[in-house]
């Protein structure tokens, strides 16, 4: 993303900013949807991929995720302290239904 | 920011020329709520998300996820609520301009892309129920209705929410800074968006 995207101008509040324009939140939404596009292609060719398959599904989601939170809802530009209530609750999902799946030997099957 | 001054003598919380709310921290209240509330919305997802994870190979063998599902409709549906991602956002920076014509615009095109997937997701829940995956059919098939149920529930609400914010906003009776109050709710709207990327990934392209 580059530098003439972003807006010049700031929020009524301190450390928030209205962050890309809209042709910058449009180029988000066309990389969105590409990436959407290569995995429904993965999907389909997930027997020539093998133990690559879910690797490459899973960074793909990721980039997909943190595009979302980060732009579309500015955490990029935001304070960091609204990024840190939501990481936390993330987190504290991740961990906890982590160790819910382990203990029920789900990785292992 | 020179309104904050006034604050301690009248005792109240200081407005801007929009409204807003200052606060100690110097950051809006409203979205610093909202934000917590959807790190707690992380904590219902994941637990639905893995409950299905657990439970999505517990089903008969001809009613599973690969017999079942249709990913081209799946994945046109996903690129439906990914444009409303858009079209909020899109709102948001026109609310920000004081733009309320395509404000209002946008937000109507939103909900009519969230209303556009919701359909998509009863054909989707109808047609299974016709194949003969019911509720109660497996642990696979009360996972997945649950889970995917849950986050319709959300959408719905969120259509609700934007439908009522565009009324508000042509009354003119939208309390507070405008422009925060439709951040508020794109804020949503995109985690919603956020679920559903999870979902599409995890629960339909991943093989059970």
């Amino acid at each position: 993303m580059t530098v003439t995207d972003t807006d010049q101008h700031h929020n009524t509040h301190e450390g928030e900013s209205h962050g890309l324009s809209d042709m910058g939140y449009v180029k988000i939404a066309v990389f969105l949807a590409a990436v959407t596009a290569i995995e429904v292609a993965l999907s389909y060719t997930q027997d020539q991929l093998g133990a690559a398959f879910l690797p490459l599904l899973l960074i793909l989601m990721g980039v997909k995720f943190f595009c979302v939170i980060l732009y579309f809802m500015h955490l990029k530009f935001d304070s960091k302290l609204f990024g840190l209530m939501f990481y936390i609750g993330m987190f504290l999902a991740i961990g906890c239904y982590g160790v819910f799946l382990l203990s029920m030997h789900f990785f292992s099957s | 920011m020179a309104d904050t001054a006034v604050a301690p003598a009248t005792g109240h919380d200081a407005h801007d020329d929009h409204g807003a709310h200052h606060s100690s921290t110097g950051l809006s209240n409203n979205k610093l709520a909202m934000w917590m509330f959807l790190g707690s919305e992380c904590l219902l997802f994941g637990g639905l998300i893995s409950t299905y994870m657990l439970y999505r190979g517990r089903h008969s063998e001809n009613l599973g996820p690969d017999q079942v599902w249709d990913i081209p409709f799946t994945s046109a549906s996903s690129f439906v609520l990914l444009m409303s991602s858009l079209t909020m956002v899109l709102a948001v920076s026109s609310a920000h301009r004081k733009d309320d014509r395509n404000t209002k615009v946008w937000l109507m095109v939103t909900a009519l892309l969230g209303a556009l997937f919701v359909a998509g997701q009863v054909y989707e829940f109808t047609t299974f129920y016709r194949e003969g995956l019911g509720f109660t059919t497996s642990l696979f098939s009360s996972s997945f209705y649950t889970l995917t149920g849950f986050h319709g529930v959300h959408v719905t609400v969120g259509i609700i929410m934007l439908t009522s914010l565009v009324g508000m906003i042509g009354k003119n009776r939208v309390p507070g800074d405008k422009a925060e109050t439709v951040e508020l709710f794109g804020l949503y709207w995109h985690f919603v968006d956020v679920v559903w990327i999870l979902i599409f990934t995890l629960v339909y392209l991943i093989p059970a």
